[in-house]
């Protein structure tokens, strides 16, 4: 039977997969469902309630009907277009700092692991990394970079490398004392070609589905980084942004917060189920490797 | 064990220093100009380099860095720039809110938690258990500020039941229920991760201390139930929870200052979110360091737990 389809039958998995294949579509399919430019202002309506049905003034003097599916924002955005368009952010960070992460640690995990020279100096730096507080971290990175949505990316995914590294070390010390790769070095094979051929395929199911749980923390991440004015430019339409922008109106509109969060919340709990679905069925170990 | 408390501190300071010189990097190597932003928008280049001669920002990194580190180790963490104020005076005035904002949370988590994982692990498959694995899923997967915004709405907006944001100190016992009243929304919404996350734990090592021969032999020489299960089982689970309750003070401190911006609370939390978005050096590299050893403190704590609730452990 194929990965895939050990995969699909297993719940969790198939159910955080749905979601997430669904939410990419929305996501790529952002301006053609009803919705208008997430930028635009337009302050002859600001503060409307859900599922009005307005006139929408596009700049150019251009109105189109419209209906304010989530209402609108204090500066007469449309709430339910920032939400959907905010879908494509957290995508892209889910998935560029997950990427960044596993690449980064990878490395620094098999120079740590094959290279006894590095070994100390590259764990007491990860130890040093593990002593901040993962959102701290990300805030003075932030500060230090400026907010991009490239350094944000990085800002998010540098607190993540140290787990990555801790596995791919501990797997390389491992598969250094098993035969095929003691008998490969005894053939004088190179080392680049031991890491190739005999310790990646087998540290990537482990390295996939850390990197899935990656995913989902940098969703929460940005999120939060965001949401205290620390992450992105609050022009670009992200799901922390939006309630950051409601929330010092929170008690009268309650829905500018609530609503992103009713698309962060399954985000983030379907790419956990992803990972947990992929762990059980391609890593059946890694619990008990990580605790 | 005084040899192995020695050994340990020893090996805390490269860990500290290390920490340090990221944090003395990251802030050096920005691009904002500290002085630029104490001097204004109508400065002339001679305020300019007469603010930077006074903080000392004229002087190579490595000069600064010595200069701070050598006043850290006296205990002097610096002036902010904008405040007029020591940082150690500064985080001594808002250390009140964040510790009873942190250990209540602490607290009310493992008061929840150690039943619930006791008892989940005790009727396995039932609908307790079941009800926690749902839990700990939804508890890991909402984020802090989005239970508290769900919290503030029903309790303080639309029941009025409890103020909606602020911090009230407690000087005395008059002051415990506004303090109190404050505190219950804040510590629901960053307990509910700590919930999750001990009870799990404690529902994994209380199954797995029930398998034991001496539980068996506890039942066997007819002890009840309860005593069965928290003089036996729960007492031999004590060492995995209380290391996940030092692993879990570093997401402890990342919640406590996005909780802190949510309930207004003029704790650490929040000092830190000001600091960043003023660009005040000397504060942010004061608060990650106090961050950064209170977490190394912690778990040295910790460790030394296992001697108390294991008496087989000897160091």
């Amino acid at each position: 039977m194929s990965t895939f389809r050990r995969l699909w039958r297993n719940l969790t998995f198939r159910f955080g997969m749905i979601f997430l294949v669904m939410l990419t579509c929305v996501a790529l399919a952002a301006p053609f469902l009803g919705t208008v430019d997430p930028a635009v202002l337009d302050y002859s309506l600001i503060n409307r309630p859900a599922g009005e049905r307005v006139d929408f003034a596009l700049p150019g003097g251009v109105t189109v009907p419209h209906t304010l599916w989530m209402g609108s924002d204090a500066y007469g955005r449309d709430i339910y277009s920032r939400v959907i368009y905010g879908a494509r952010i957290s995508l892209l960070v889910a998935f560029f700092v997950a990427s960044v992460a596993v690449i980064v640690g990878v490395i620094l995990g098999v120079l740590a692991g094959f290279f006894r020279g590095l070994d100390s100096l590259i764990m007491r730096t990860m130890d040093a990394l593990m002593a901040f507080p993962s959102i701290l971290l990300a805030i003075a990175l932030v500060a230090a970079l400026g907010a991009t949505l490239w350094t944000v990316i990085v800002a998010v995914a540098v607190p993540e490398i140290p787990r990555v590294v801790r596995l791919v070390r501990s797997m390389v010390l491992s598969l250094r004392e098993e035969p095929f790769v003691e008998a490969a070095i005894a053939l004088a094979t190179p080392t680049s070609t031991i890491l190739r051929k005999h310790v990646m395929p087998n540290a990537m199911a482990p390295l996939i589905v850390q990197g899935t749980f990656i995913a989902a923390s940098a969703v929460l991440t940005e999120a939060a980084l965001s949401f205290l004015g620390l992450g992105l430019p609050a022009d670009i339409p992200t799901w922390g942004n939006i309630m950051a922008e409601g929330r010092v109106q929170f008690s009268q509109y309650p829905g500018n917060v609530l609503f992103p969060a009713l698309f962060l919340v399954p985000t983030i709990l379907a790419i956990n189920l992803l990972g947990d679905g992929m762990r059980d069925v391609l890593d059946p170990k890694f619990s008990k490797r990580t605790a | 064990m005084l040899k192995y408390l020695v050994q340990r501190l020893v090996a805390a300071v490269p860990v500290l220093l290390m920490v340090a010189v990221l944090v003395f990097l990251i802030l050096q190597l920005s691009p904002g100009d500290p002085a630029a932003i104490i001097a204004g928008d109508n400065a002339t280049d001679k305020d300019l380099a007469q603010i930077r001669q006074s903080l000392g920002l004229d002087r190579s990194l490595v000069a600064q860095f010595g200069i701070w580190a050598g006043n850290v180790l006296q205990g002097d963490l610096g002036y902010s720039f904008f405040q007029r104020k020591s940082v150690t005076e500064l985080i001594f005035q808002r250390i009140e809110p964040t510790l009873s904002l942190a250990l209540g949370t602490l607290a009310l988590a493992l008061i929840v938690a150690l039943p619930l994982g006791t008892i989940a692990a005790w009727r396995m498959g039932g609908w307790l258990d079941r009800a926690l694995t749902c839990f700990s899923v939804a508890g890991f997967a909402i984020p802090v500020f989005v239970v508290g915004y769900i919290l503030i709405y029903f309790f303080s907006v639309r029941f009025e039941l409890l103020p909606i944001q602020g911090y009230h100190r407690l000087n005395g016992w008059a002051d415990l229920w506004p303090w109190a009243s404050r505190l219950i929304l804040p510590w629901l919404a960053l307990g509910m991760v700590y919930v999750a996350l001990i009870a799990r734990i404690t529902r994994a090592s209380v199954s797995e201390a029930l398998t034991e021969d001496y539980v068996r032999t506890a039942r066997a020489k007819g002890l009840g139930e309860s005593v069965v299960l928290i003089r036996h089982a729960l007492a031999n689970a004590a060492v995995p929870i209380v290391t996940i309750v030092g692993i879990g003070v570093a997401s402890l401190i990342s919640g406590v200052v996005v909780t802190e911006t949510v309930f207004a609370i003029p704790g650490l939390g929040s000092l830190t979110v000001d600091a960043v978005l003023n660009r005040d050096f000397p504060v942010i590299q004061g608060l990650v360091l106090f961050f950064g050893v209170s977490y190394v403190a912690i778990n040295l704590i910790v460790d030394l737990s296992y001697l108390f609730f294991d008496p087989r452990i000897r160091y």
